[in-house]
């Protein structure tokens, strides 16, 4: 699995992605999302505000940055999963602002979740089978008639136990995804995700929650998805991780991006360390919501009162 | 002294009932709504009610065919379906069922109220719409069977014809379900974002269920008035909840559970109505009347749909290890 | 008109028909049975009836409207070509036969020296189960209400429904923030607080004053049952939303028919709620009606004070917005949704207890009647907001009441359904709630 490994076992990093000095929404020479003028707002609070950002193709991309930087919400914007209140971006020249999440991945641009989203009361090669890409026997006039999609059925589920294989599942195929452990649901997505052929993976923290022995076998599933000219873009908390991996890293906090470039060099500049040291007393509130905030600040304003009397 | 066979002889009878018939064939299509979808369709009354309605009206107003008929109501099902899914389909669950058991009621106040008395027959109902389907009937005059099912023609042509529908529904649902088009929608069940994420057009696909589950309870109303007259209060919103009863004792996420739970429902609810109606005459139950031995039946259905939701949430042919419930 | 000749000293007397062929007439036209038409109306589907002829001087009118309304039933009939028509009834009860004069040809009218409004007649349907509403019918004035006034007494009763609505969607709103639960029971704790009144106002005859609180108590009680026997143990249980809600629609049926099981399918009406000698005199109001809008309002504002003033209040909000949060954040929320439970029956209770006088009536499913209608003004208001719930209860309320200037009033719910399903196509989250709720 470490086939794309260098000769000292190290991962083969990519270089040159940018033009000119690595700062917040520089260019790339092959960008493949290009992102402009986002801006979501959650009643009073701004989520994402990020001016202009290039994601480069062909590369491994961390973004990273402490809870509540709005990763997560750039991510559902990015995909269609939420509609940002402003902005404009396009995926592989097309702009794929406003379009449905579903034709989004149908371009080709695929995405995993925080919380993994196997479907549990399928099993594990139906999970994959749903993963490929026009079938013609998800139809309803065809489906009818087995006859109609019974070759591509037959196709599908070859590449579909042919993926699995290599995540190591292919003994658990006709189990309920359900009972698999939360390491083996997210291959079990990642690989799902990979049945449709995509140009760009998306993966929304593929390490939580993940049990230290799959780690590493996660990572190298990355970089091989990298070595097969996939572009991956992923989410992540853990440096070390994110050094080892990434070939180009994105930093975020309050919503804006503070800083890009080569992962060695991001974590020497000062804003980033600010943006980590400066907000570690920041707690995820999940969804901000002013109105929780309000009656929760309330409430300690009371406590406060009543341990004046 | 009880007539125990009487009693068993009336509950043999429910097996093969055309209302047995018609819920059987409405609770499959909760089934693909509820069970294999995850949509809470809370108005299946309304789409028996435009089954019923569609069939009676196309008839006795238009004066069209047996097939013009059965047509017009398919067609109306699948109107109400679009109407009910383009507002709901994208937000979340429990708006459908608030939408669902409103429009359901919105239907059935429609056919009561008097604005419409000369289609519609207000809260009288309709009836003189059989003679269409009497014409189509093959079997000669004359009573057959044997046993507690014996019957005349007439009778033996609508259980034929009921349960035949039955029959090719439930073909359709197990080939449907287990074809990639029910990979699918078994999938937005689970999670509708990651199928989304798969890049599949899961509003579509809802929609699409809708209106094949709406169909099939069009047609179970069809079925449902031919051993009666169309009569708008039929069609309440306990309706919905019998026939939900009927799924999940059956297994809301299986072909079969639906046809064997409205079994299993009406002929314990026959056998039962019968047993406490006997009983009350008997002097065995001194502390009750017989107008309250018939509300007995609506309080078992009410605490049976709870203990089996909370206990068996599978139903009777359910797998316990695809708990085959949505959460 | 053949009839219409009869002589001039005779219409001069008294132009009316008071007709003892009527009861022949209407029994006749009953047993023929013929099916389905106008002038039959219900016939089938209930035990009891009322039954009339409408002529002028002996000449039968045609197409004349009538509105038949009691014990929360409402229904219209329009008179055969023998002026004939006849009504079925649920229940053996008082109702109001309102015959409307717009429908009688041009310059005729229902008279009656002694009756203010000759065109209302009161009858009871009583051991025999059915019974005859007869008006005097000749040339003369119509009594007619202003079209303002018609109005004013439409926005004032929506008002009312408006309000005591609210009392039961507040409840349902707070128990779906808190839980997730869309109670379909709910139902059953409004019936409660009129059954309650009843038994203890009429069948042990506590004076009213004191049986409304007594039910009051005990509604509250049952909401505090309700959680304790059912839902909480269901939440430690894990079970997931979608089964509670169909647990709710179970425990709904099952309960409804208890109800029934002991009172019957019948109407039975509160001390002063058919009373009709004690109106203000203003928008057609009783002192009833005044009361009923004085205690809605009152609770209304004391439940606003709860959420926005008190500390349990404030967890409450916290818990409806974020209850992982609020957990977190040291509120104890057992404890929260206990007091949501209790407050929501006692609402609910005081919700049933105006909605029976309101109605006029308690009966067993009289809850179930307007439950879906509690559940579209939580729909509107935005689901789980407790101010929205009173906004969405407000729209509903007078939205049914004022329809009927423009709608045949045995359809004025569905225009309140329609407009649920019209607000969820334009306005999903609706009308105070926010979009982030959309899931």
């Amino acid at each position: 699995m470490s086939s794309s490994a260098g000769a000292n076992g190290a991962p083969v990093k990519s270089t040159g992605l940018h033009v000119g000095e690595p700062a917040p929404g520089v260019k790339k020479v092959d960008p493949i999302i290009v992102a402009d003028g986002i801006k979501r707002q959650f009643g009073g609070l701004t989520a994402v505000d990020v001016e202009h950002l290039e994601i480069p193709r062909g590369a491994i991309t961390a973004l990273i940055g402490p809870n509540g930087a709005g990763k997560t919400t750039l991510f559902n914007l990015l995909t269609g999963f939420d509609k940002p209140n402003e902005g404009t971006w396009t995926f592989d020249g097309q702009s794929i602002s406003g379009v449905p999440a579903f034709r989004v991945a149908r371009k080709g641009q695929v995405r995993t979740f925080q919380l993994t989203k196997a479907l549990g009361l399928l099993t594990v090669l139906d999970n994959m089978k749903l993963g490929a890409k026009g079938q013609s026997g998800e139809s309803l006039a065809r489906a009818l008639f087995p006859w109609f999609w019974r070759k591509e059925e037959q196709e599908i589920e070859a590449r579909a136990i042919d993926l699995l294989t290599r995540f190591k599942l292919d003994a658990k195929k006709d189990d309920y995804a359900a009972s698999l452990s939360g390491g083996q649901r997210k291959l079990l997505e990642m690989a799902r995700a990979l049945m449709s052929q995509p140009t760009l993976v998306m993966l929304d923290e593929p390490m939580a929650g993940v049990n230290p022995a799959l780690t590493q076998s996660l990572l190298d599933h990355i970089l091989d998805l990298k070595k097969e000219g996939m572009t991956v873009l992923f989410v992540e908390h853990d440096m070390h991780m994110v050094r080892h991996i990434a070939d180009w890293v994105v930093v975020m906090a309050e919503g804006r991006v503070v800083a890009e470039g080569d992962p060695h060099e991001v974590m020497a500049n000062p804003a980033v360390i600010d943006a980590y040291l400066g907000s570690h007393h920041d707690q995820d509130l999940g969804d901000p919501d002013t109105g929780v905030v309000t009656a929760i600040k309330e409430l300690a304003d009371d406590d406060a009162d009543e341990s004046k009397h | 002294m009880i007539d125990w066979l009487l009693l068993f002889s009336n509950a043999a009878q429910e097996i093969i009932s055309p209302t047995t018939a018609a819920y059987a064939l409405a609770a499959l299509g909760l089934a693909v709504h509820f069970g294999f979808t995850g949509l809470l369709n809370f108005g299946q009354a309304g789409f028996m009610a435009l089954g019923a309605y569609g069939y009676a009206i196309a008839t006795l107003t238009f004066g069209w065919p047996v097939w013009g008929a059965v047509l017009f109501g398919i067609v109306a099902s699948i109107v109400f379906a679009l109407i009910l899914g383009v507002p709901t389909l994208r937000l979340r669950a429990d708006y459908l069922a608030i939408v669902t058991i409103a429009a359901a009621e919105i239907l059935r106040l429609l056919f009561t109220t008097n604005t419409f008395e000369p289609v519609t027959g207000s809260a009288n109902g309709l009836q003189g719409y059989k003679g269409g389907f009497e014409d189509l009937n093959p079997i000669p005059a004359g009573t057959y069977g044997f046993g507690p099912w014996v019957y005349n023609e007439y009778d033996w042509w609508v259980r034929i014809f009921g349960w035949g529908l039955v029959a090719l529904a439930a073909l359709i649902t197990w080939r449907l379900m287990k074809s990639p088009w029910g990979r699918v929608i078994k999938g937005i069940r689970e999670d509708e974002d990651a199928v989304r994420a798969l890049g599949k057009n899961v509003y579509f696909y809802k929609m699409q269920s809708l209106i094949i589950g709406g169909v099939f309870g069009s047609l179970a109303g069809m079925i449902f008035i031919l051993p009666r007259a169309v009569v708008p209060s039929n069609y309440q919103t306990s309706l919905t909840f019998f026939i939900y009863a009927i799924l999940l004792l059956g297994g809301a996420a299986t072909v079969l559970g639906p046809i064997l739970g409205s079994v299993v429902f009406w002929v314990l609810l026959s056998f039962f109505s019968g047993f406490v109606a006997r009983a009350v005459e008997a002097g065995w139950l001194p502390f009750m009347s017989s107008v309250q031995a018939g509300q007995l039946r609506f309080i078992l259905v009410g605490v049976a749909i709870m203990l089996i939701v909370i206990y068996r949430p599978q139903g009777i042919l359910g797998n316990k290890k695809e708990l085959a419930f949505v959460k | 008109m053949a009839h219409a000749a009869s002589s001039p000293p005779a219409r001069k007397a008294r132009r009316l028909v008071v007709s003892l062929f009527a009861t022949v007439f209407a029994a006749l036209s009953l047993s023929l049975a013929s099916p389905a038409a106008a002038d039959e109306v219900g016939l089938d589907e209930y035990d009891f009836r009322i039954f009339g002829i409408v002529e002028l001087d002996d000449a039968p009118l045609e197409d004349v409207r009538l509105v038949i309304t009691g014990s929360g039933f409402e229904v219209e009939v329009e008179t055969d070509a023998e002026g004939r028509w006849a009504v079925g009834v649920p229940d053996k009860a008082d109702y109001n036969v309102t015959l409307d004069e717009e429908s009688l040809p041009e310059g005729i009218a229902v008279i009656d020296e002694e009756d203010e409004t000759p065109n209302v007649r009161e009858v009871t349907v009583g051991q025999s189960g059915s019974t005859v509403a007869n008006f005097f019918i000749g040339e003369g004035e119509r009594n007619t209400v202003s079209y303002v006034d018609q109005v004013l007494d439409r926005v004032f009763n929506g008002l009312n429904f408006g309000l005591l609505l609210a009392l039961a969607a507040i409840g349902l709103s707070l128990i779906f923030g808190t839980t997730g639960l869309s109670n379909f029971a709910h139902a059953e704790m409004i019936t409660f607080g009129g059954l309650m009144t009843l038994l203890f106002g009429v069948f042990l005859d506590v004076p009213i004053w004191l049986a409304i609180p007594i039910a009051l108590v005990l509604s509250g009680l049952f909401g505090w049952a309700n959680d304790a026997a059912i839902w909480k143990p269901l939440r430690r249980r894990g079970v997931g939303l979608i089964p509670l809600m169909i647990v709710s629609i179970g425990l709904s049926l099952a309960v409804r028919y208890v109800y029934q099981y002991f009172i019957g399918g019948g109407t039975s009406q509160l001390p002063g709620a058919t009373d009709t000698t004690n109106s203000v005199g203003l928008f057609g109001l009783t002192w009833v009606d005044v009361a009923s809008m004085a205690v809605s309002v009152v609770v209304l504002l004391g439940v606003a004070y709860f959420l926005l003033g008190t500390r349990i209040g404030k967890a409450t909000r916290a818990v409806s917005d974020n209850p992982a949060l609020a957990a977190a954040s040291g509120i104890d929320v057992d404890r929260v949704i206990r007091i949501v439970w209790i407050m929501s029956g006692a609402l609910a209770g005081l919700s049933g207890i105006l909605w029976a006088y309101f109605r006029p009536g308690v009966s067993w499913d009289m809850g179930f009647q307007i439950l879906l209608l509690t559940f579209a003004a939580v729909t509107l208001g935005g689901l789980g907001t407790a101010f929205g719930a009173l906004v969405g209860s407000l729209v509903v309320g007078m939205f049914v009441e004022i329809s009927t200037l423009w709608i045949p009033s045995d359809m004025k719910y569905v225009g309140a359904l329609v407009i649920l399903i019209i607000v969820l196509l334009i306005r999903p989250q609706g009308i105070l709630g926010r979009r982030e709720r959309i899931g």
